[in-house]
C-alpha cells in the first residue's frame, strides 16, 4: 500500500475526524436552532440539515459557508463505517461500542430516509362531510377541473414552481394552453374599489378578478402563518385568448367556472392535495377545558373511516397521544377552530422509515448500557481490591 | 469533641427540620389556619386558600412575607383574609413590587416612597390607575415577543392589579361593609323583590323601592362574578359534576332563580362579618360547619388541602436550601482543618437536606398525581435532587468532601432557581392536553432531566478541580486522580441518560405525532447535550485530552445544558423578546460568561497553578 492511500485511510478511520465532525455538527444544530427565529422550522431544515452546504447570500450569489447536515452526516457515516471495518474484532469488551455505533449508523440512515421520504399534510374535516384528500402545509397548485360529467371530475393540477417560473403548460387533457402571466408567492385578496375612476383597470378579464384584486405580501416564515400565493393566468387556444383569470390559494376564493368548446371547467388555486384511497368523516369533535380556565384538558375526534370497496367501515377515536395509523399514514389531532366544534384539524404524516429509529435506539441503548456497565463493574472491582489491600 | 461533632450537626439538622414540621399556630383566637385549609378551585385545581395566599404574594411582590403599615407582620393567610374581607385596610398594605423607574414615574412615585424601596400599596397607585390602564392597552397591542422592558413591566403590574381585583371580588362585595346584612335582607325579600322587578318590566303597578334594591343587588353580583376567576362555591349536593364549582357572584345570582341565597356564599359573608368584627367564636364555628358540609363529597380533596397547607407551612425546599448552603461551607472548611469531622458533618447535612427535598418532591407528586417533572419549576427541583443523589454516592465512595461541596453548590443553586421560577404563581399547574401522559412524563422527562443533573454535576466537579488546582495547593495527585475518575464516570452516566432520554422523547413524538424528530429548539437542545458528551468521551478515548481537557470540556457541559434548559425556552417566545434586559436572559448570559472564564482559567499553563508545583 502506498503512502497516499495509507494517509487517506488513516484520515477516514481516525477518532480525531469523529470529534471534529461532532463539533461541526454541534455548531450546525445550534446555528439552526437560533435561525428558526428568522426562518421558521421548515426553511431551517432545508437550509441546514437537508443540504450539503449552508449557503449565505453574498450579493446575488449564494456562497457555501458551512458544511450542511448531509455532508457532516455523510462523513460521520463514512468515518464510522471505515473505523469499524478497520478496527473490527470480535470481543465482549468491544461489543458495547460496536452496538452503539451500529445503532448510530442506522439512526443516521433513518434520518436520511426520513428527510427524503417524509410528508406532512393537514386534513380539515367538517362534521358529516366525508373527505378523501389531505392538503399540503406549504405547497399549492393551480387546479383546472373538467366538470362536464356530473359523475366525476377530471383534474389537471399545475404545481406551484411552474407558475413561479411563469412557464406555459400544454396538457394533453386540456384543449388550451395555460400561460401564467404574474405570480406572487404571498398575497392578500381584497375587493376592488367601487369607484372605477380611482382604480387602475383590472388585470383579469374573466371571473372574480374583475371585482377582486391581489396585493403582494412579503414571504412569511412564521410557524403559525402560511404563504397564500396568487397569480394571473391566461388560457390560450390556437384561435386566441380565452381570457385572463385572477387566482389565489386563499380558501375564501372559490374555483371559477367557465365554458369552452361545449365543456364546463373550473379554474382556481388551492393548497396542494394528496388524494387517499379511503375517506374520513368527522362524527364528533370534543374539547374540554379545566373548569374555570382556558387550559385545554383534552381534544378528541370521533371519525368514521370508509373505503370505496367497503372493506373498511369503522369508527375510530383520535385524541392527544393516540393517533390513527392507517395505510402507511399517521393521523393525529393537531388543531381545531376555536368556537367551532363542527370542525377538526388532523395532521397526516407519511413516514415509511418510521420503524428505523426504534431499532436503532434499542441497539444503541443496549450498547451504551453494555459499555458503561463494563466500566462501572471494573471500577467497583478495582475499588474493592484497593480497599482490601 | 471532634468525634461527636458530626453527630451533633446531624442532631441539630434533624431538630431544625422537625421544628418546621410542627403544625402552624394561629396568631390569635381566630382559626385563620382552619380557613386556610378550606378548598377553592383555581386554574383547574382544587387547592387550599393558604396556597392562594402564598402564591399571590409571591406573584405580587416576590416574597411571602408581608406586614401592615404599622409594621405588624402578617401570616399569608391573614393577609388574604384582609384582602377578602377588609379591603379598605389591605389597600394600604404595600405589596405591589415595582422596580422599573419609568413605571414608578407613571405614578409620580419615588423608590423611597415604597417599603424596601420597591413595594407600594394600592392607595399609592390609585390616583394614576387610569394612566396605567392606558399604557397597558398600548403595550397589549404590541406582540409579546417584541415588547420593551417598560411595556413588559407595565403588563406585569397591570396583571398583578387584575389579580388583586380578582381576590377582592372573590368572596364578598368589597364595597359593602355589611355584606352579611345585605344577604340576609335579600333572603327575606327575594320573592317580593323579584315579583316587583317582573311587574316593573311588565309595566304594572309595583313596589319601586323593592325593585330598585333588587336590581342594585343583582348588579353588584354581576360585578363580583365578572371580576373574579376564583371558584369558591362547591357544586350543589345533587350536582353529579364535582368540578362544577362557581364563583361567589355567580352563585349569588342564582338566588333570583331559586329564591334562596346559596349557603356557601352566605357562609363567606358570615366569615367576612366575623373577621371584621373580630369574633373568634363565630368565625371558628363557621370553619367547622363549612368543612363538615364539604367532607360528605370532597373528603379526598380536603385531605389533600390539609396536606398542602402543612407542606406550604413547612417550606421543605427552603429548609433544604439552608442545609445545602451550610453543608457547602462545612465541606469547604474541611479541606483546611478537621477533614474527617467536618467532612462527615457536611455529608450528614447533605443527606438530611436531600431527604427533605425527596419528601418535598414526593408530596408534590402525590398532590398532583403526576410524575416528578411537569414544568420548569419542578425540573429545577428534580435536577438538584438528581445531582445531589449522585454526589451522595460519590461521597460515600471517596469520602474526600468533594461530593459534599458539589452537592451543597448544585443543591443550593437549583433550589434558588426554583424559587425564582415560583414567582409566576402556583407551581402545581394542570397539564395541557398535549402533555397529558403520565407514562411519557415518567419516562422521557425524568430520564432526560436526570441527564441534565449528571451533566451539571460533571461540570461542577470540574470547577472544583480547576479552582482548587489553580488557586490553592490542596489539589494533590490522589485528589486530582479521584476527581478525574469522578468526572469521567459522571460523563458516562450523563451520556447514557441524556441519550436515552432524548430518544424516549423522539418515541413519544412518533407515538403522538407520527414523526420521530422535528428539529424543534427543545429537541435540538437535548441533542446538543448528547453530542457534547459524545465529544468529551471520544476526545478522551482518542487521547486528544487528558485530565485538564476533560475538566474544561465538562465545564462546557454546564453551558450546553443551561442552553438546553433555559435558552431554548427563551427562543420559543421569540429571541427578541428577552432582549438584553430580561432578568432570565441576563442571568443566563452571566452564567455562560462565568463558565467561559473558568475554562480560560483552566487553560492557564500548569506552572501558574498553585497545585502540582514541585515543592
Amino acid at each position: 500500500m502506498n503512502d497516499r492511500v495509507r494517509q487517506v485511510r488513516s484520515f477516514f478511520v481516525s477518532m480525531k475526524l469523529s470529534v471534529v465532525l461532532l463539533v461541526l455538527g454541534l455548531v450546525l444544530v445550534f446555528a439552526a436552532t437560533i435561525d428558526q427565529v428568522n426562518l421558521g422550522i421548515w426553511a431551517v431544515q432545508e437550509k441546514y440539515f437537508r443540504s450539503f452546504f449552508v449557503l449565505w447570500p453574498v450579493g446575488r450569489m449564494a456562497v457555501p459557508v458551512y458544511p450542511g447536515g448531509y455532508l457532516i452526516g455523510g462523513l460521520l457515516l463514512l468515518n464510522l463505517v471505515a473505523a469499524h471495518l478497520y478496527r473490527f474484532s470480535l470481543s465482549w469488551r468491544k461489543a458495547g461500542i460496536q452496538l452503539t455505533h451500529a445503532g448510530l449508523i442506522l439512526l443516521l440512515l433513518g434520518e436520511l430516509f426520513t428527510g427524503l421520504l417524509q410528508d406532512d399534510f393537514s386534513m380539515r374535516l367538517t362534521r358529516d362531510e366525508p373527505r378523501n384528500y389531505s392538503e399540503s402545509y406549504r405547497a399549492n397548485e393551480l387546479a383546472i377541473v373538467d366538470t362536464t360529467d356530473a359523475k366525476f371530475d377530471d383534474v389537471v393540477a399545475v404545481p406551484e414552481n411552474i407558475l413561479s417560473d411563469l412557464r406555459a403548460v400544454q396538457h394533453p387533457k386540456l384543449p388550451f394552453r395555460v400561460v401564467p402571466k404574474e405570480y406572487y408567492p404571498n398575497s392578500a385578496i381584497g375587493s376592488r374599489p367601487a369607484d372605477p375612476q380611482a382604480a387602475t383597470p383590472p388585470r383579469a378579464t374573466q371571473g372574480i378578478g374583475l371585482n377582486v384584486e391581489l396585493t403582494p405580501l412579503p414571504i412569511t416564515y412564521k410557524q403559525d402563518e402560511r404563504n397564500v400565493p396568487g397569480a394571473l393566468v391566461e388560457l390560450l387556444t390556437g384561435d386566441g385568448s380565452l381570457g385572463t383569470w385572477l387566482v389565489s390559494a386563499d380558501p375564501r376564493m372559490p374555483p371559477q367556472r367557465f365554458e369552452h368548446a361545449g365543456r364546463s371547467y373550473t379554474i382556481g388555486m388551492r393548497f396542494a392535495r394528496a388524494y387517499k384511497p379511503f375517506s374520513l368523516t368527522l362524527l364528533k369533535f370534543s374539547h374540554d377545558r379545566y373548569s374555570g380556565t382556558e387550559i385545554p384538558k383534552n381534544f378528541s375526534s370521533s371519525i368514521r373511516l370508509t373505503t370505496p370497496d367497503g372493506r373498511d367501515d369503522r369508527e375510530v377515536l383520535i385524541y392527544m397521544n393516540n393517533p390513527l395509523r392507517y395505510s402507511g399514514l399517521t393521523f393525529y389531532q393537531a388543531s381545531f377552530e376555536p368556537g367551532n366544534d363542527k370542525v377538526t384539524i388532523l395532521q397526516v404524516v407519511r413516514n415509511p422509515s418510521w420503524l428505523v429509529p426504534y431499532i436503532a435506539c434499542s441497539v444503541m441503548t443496549l450498547g451504551l448500557l453494555w459499555q458503561f456497565g463494563i466500566h462501572l463493574f471494573g471500577f467497583i472491582a478495582k475499588r474493592r481490591n484497593a480497599v482490601r489491600a | 469533641m471532634k468525634k461527636f461533632f458530626p453527630l451533633l450537626v446531624l442532631a441539630l439538622a434533624v431538630a431544625f427540620i422537625g421544628n418546621t414540621l410542627r403544625p402552624p399556630r394561629n396568631p390569635a383566637a381566630i382559626d385563620v389556619n382552619g380557613f386556610g385549609r378550606l378548598p377553592v378551585l383555581v386554574n383547574g385545581r382544587i387547592k387550599p386558600f393558604d396556597t392562594v395566599a402564598r402564591s399571590s404574594l409571591l406573584q405580587l411582590q416576590g416574597r411571602q412575607s408581608v406586614s401592615t403599615p404599622e409594621k405588624r407582620k402578617l401570616q399569608p393567610i391573614e393577609w388574604l383574609l384582609d384582602v377578602f374581607f377588609r379591603p379598605e385596610l389591605a389597600d394600604t398594605y404595600q405589596h405591589f413590587e415595582i422596580v422599573h423607574p419609568d413605571v414608578l414615574a407613571i405614578f409620580s412615585l419615588k423608590a423611597q416612597d415604597g417599603q424596601g424601596e420597591k413595594r407600594f400599596s394600592l392607595s399609592q397607585l390609585q390616583p394614576r390607575i387610569a394612566e396605567l390602564q392606558r399604557q397597558a392597552k398600548l403595550a397589549d397591542q404590541v406582540e409579546a415577543a417584541v415588547r420593551t422592558s417598560f411595556q413588559r413591566a407595565v403588563m406585569q403590574l397591570y396583571g398583578n392589579l387584575v389579580h388583586y381585583q380578582r381576590l377582592r371580588h372573590a368572596l364578598v362585595a368589597p364595597d359593602r361593609p355589611d355584606f352579611l346584612g345585605d344577604l340576609l335582607k335579600l333572603q327575606d325579600n327575594v320573592k317580593a323583590g323579584v315579583d316587583a322587578v317582573r311587574a316593573r318590566q311588565a309595566g304594572q303597578p309595583h313596589d319601586e323601592a323593592a325593585a330598585k334594591a333588587m336590581t342594585e343587588m343583582g348588579e353588584r353580583f354581576v360585578v363580583m362574578s365578572e371580576s373574579t376567576t376564583f371558584l369558591v362555591v362547591p357544586p350543589a349536593a345533587d350536582d353529579p359534576d364535582l368540578t362544577a364549582w362557581k364563583s361567589a357572584g355567580a352563585a349569588l345570582l342564582d338566588t333570583f332563580r331559586t329564591g334562596t341565597v346559596n349557603p356557601a356564599a352566605l357562609a363567606y359573608a358570615g366569615f367576612a362579618h366575623a373577621w371584621r368584627e373580630g369574633q373568634p367564636g363565630q368565625f371558628n364555628q363557621l370553619v367547622e360547619l363549612f368543612r363538615a358540609d364539604l367532607t360528605k363529597r370532597f373528603a379526598a380533596p380536603l385531605e389533600k388541602c390539609n396536606a398542602e397547607t402543612r407542606f406550604n407551612a413547612a417550606q421543605p425546599f427552603y429548609s433544604s436550601m439552608t442545609l445545602y448552603a451550610l453543608a457547602f461551607f462545612l465541606a469547604l472548611i474541611s479541606w483546611l482543618v478537621w477533614p474527617d469531622a467536618l467532612g462527615r458533618a457536611a455529608f450528614w447535612l447533605v443527606a438530611v437536606a436531600w431527604v427533605v427535598a425527596t419528601a418535598g418532591i414526593a408530596t408534590r407528586m402525590w398532590l398532583e398525581g403526576r410524575p416528578p417533572v411537569t414544568n420548569l419549576y419542578s425540573s429545577a427541583l428534580f435536577i438538584g435532587w438528581g445531582s445531589v443523589g449522585l454526589c451522595l454516592v460519590l461521597e460515600s465512595i471517596y469520602r474526600n468532601a468533594i461530593g459534599s461541596v458539589a452537592a451543597g453548590a448544585v443543591g443550593f443553586a437549583t433550589l434558588l432557581i426554583a424559587h425564582h421560577l415560583s414567582l409566576s404563581g402556583d407551581t402545581l399547574e394542570m397539564m395541557r392536553a398535549v402533555l397529558d401522559s403520565n407514562f411519557w412524563l415518567a419516562t422521557h422527562v425524568v430520564v432526560v432531566t436526570a441527564g441534565y443533573s449528571a451533566t451539571y454535576l460533571a461540570g461542577f466537579l470540574a470547577i472544583i478541580y480547576i479552582v482548587r488546582g489553580v488557586f490553592t495547593r490542596s489539589l494533590d495527585r490522589t485528589t486530582a486522580d479521584a476527581l478525574t475518575r469522578m468526572v469521567y464516570g459522571i460523563v458516562c452516566f450523563a451520556t447514557l441518560f441524556s441519550f436515552v432520554g432524548t430518544i424516549l422523547g423522539g418515541i413519544w413524538a412518533d407515538q403522538s405525532w407520527g414523526r420521530f424528530w422535528g428539529w424543534d429548539p427543545k429537541e435540538n437542545g437535548a441533542l446538543i447535550i448528547v453530542i457534547w458528551n459524545a465529544i468529551i468521551l471520544h476526545a478522551r478515548w482518542g487521547g486528544m485530552i487528558k485530565s485538564r481537557g476533560l475538566m474544561n470540556l465538562a465545564i462546557g457541559g454546564n453551558i450546553v445544558t443551561s442552553w438546553s434548559w433555559f435558552g431554548t425556552n427563551m427562543l420559543g417566545v421569540g429571541l427578541h423578546s428577552y432582549g438584553f434586559t430580561d432578568a432570565a436572559f441576563v442571568a443566563l448570559i452571566a452564567f455562560v460568561a462565568s463558565q467561559l472564564a473558568l475554562i480560560a482559567v483552566g487553560n492557564l499553563p500548569l506552572r501558574t497553578w498553585r497545585s502540582f508545583r514541585p515543592a
